[in-house]
C-alpha cells in the first residue's frame, strides 16, 4: 500500500467517473463501454483488495486493521452495486449514478491512504 | 404511479444513489465508533453519529421506495440535524470530541450533507408537481 497504488486507483476511479460524465453529458444510459471501465475498475478494487490484506499481515505498522478492511471491502461492493442500480435508469442519470459511484471510490481511496498511515483513528 | 411522480426515477436515482453512500458513510462510522471505546467525552458525537445514520437509511428507503411523507419526514430532520450540529460544533467544539458527518455542517465530507437535504426537498416538491 503506498501513494503510487492509491492514488492509481484514485486516478483510475477520476477517469471512468469522466467518461461517465461524458455519457451522462451525451444523455446516453449505461451501455457497454462503460460497463467494461467500470469492470476494469473492479478488477483493479479486487486486486487492491487481495494485495492489501497481504500487506496488512506483514507490515509492522500500526495500522487500523478494522477500519482498513472495512474500506476496501466497501469499495469493492460500489461499482457492481452502482451499475445495478444505474443500468434500470434508461437515461442521462442512470449514467449519473455510476459518476457518484466512482466519485466515492476515488474519496475513499485517498481516505485509505489515510487509514494506512495511521492519519485516521 | 407514473414515471415521472417516482421519487426514484430520473435525477431521483442520483440522489438515491448520494443518500445510500451518506447512509453506509454515516452508520458505519456509528458503528464503528460504538465498538471502539465510549468514553464521556464522545457520548454526544457518537450518538449523534448513529442518529444520522438512521435519518440516512430511512431517507434512503423512502426515496428509493417513493414513500413521499417519509421522505419529508427524514429529509426535513436531516436538514435540522445538518445545521443544528453545524452551529454546535462551531460554538462550542468541546461538546463534540469526535467528528459526526454533520459537523462543521459536514466539512469532511465536502459539505455535500449541507447540500444534500434541499436537493431531496426541492426533487420531492418537484415529482409533487408533476402527480397533480
Amino acid at each position: 500500500m503506498t501513494d503510487l497504488v492509491a492514488y492509481g486507483i484514485a486516478i483510475l476511479a477520476l477517469m471512468v467517473a469522466a467518461f461517465a460524465g461524458w455519457h451522462m453529458y451525451r444523455n446516453l444510459d449505461v451501455g457497454n463501454p462503460l460497463f467494461y471501465a467500470v469492470s476494469v475498475l473492479e478488477i483493479a478494487l479486487l486486486g487492491l483488495l487481495i494485495g492489501s490484506s497481504i500487506a496488512l499481515g506483514q507490515t509492522s505498522r500500526d495500522v487500523n486493521g478494522v477500519l482498513f478492511i472495512s474500506y476496501l471491502v466497501t469499495m469493492v461492493v460500489i461499482p457492481p452495486a452502482a451499475v445495478l442500480w444505474g443500468i434500470a435508469e434508461k437515461s442521462r442519470w442512470g449514467t449519473g449514478v455510476v459518476v457518484v459511484a466512482m466519485l466515492t471510490v476515488a474519496a475513499l481511496s485517498a481516505r485509505l491512504l489515510g487509514i494506512w498511515k495511521g492519519a485516521y483513528v | 404511479m407514473s414515471e415521472r411522480s417516482d421519487t426514484s426515477h430520473g435525477f431521483g436515482r442520483v440522489l438515491v444513489a448520494v443518500y445510500a453512500v451518506f447512509a453506509i458513510a454515516a452508520s458505519a462510522r456509528s458503528i464503528y465508533q460504538l465498538i471502539a471505546e465510549v468514553d464521556v467525552d464522545t457520548v454526544v458525537p457518537y450518538a449523534m453519529s448513529a442518529f444520522s445514520g438512521v435519518v440516512y437509511i430511512a431517507a434512503t428507503c423512502a426515496l428509493a421506495t417513493n414513500h413521499r411523507r417519509l421522505a419529508f419526514l427524514t429529509i426535513g430532520i436531516e436538514l435540522v440535524g445538518v445545521l443544528t450540529v453545524g452551529i454546535l460544533t462551531l460554538v462550542d467544539s468541546e461538546l463534540f470530541a469526535d467528528q459526526t458527518v454533520w459537523s462543521e455542517f459536514g466539512r469532511g465530507y465536502g459539505f455535500i450533507p449541507l447540500v444534500l437535504p434541499f436537493a431531496g426537498l426541492w426533487w420531492l416538491m418537484r415529482t409533487t408537481e408533476h402527480t397533480a
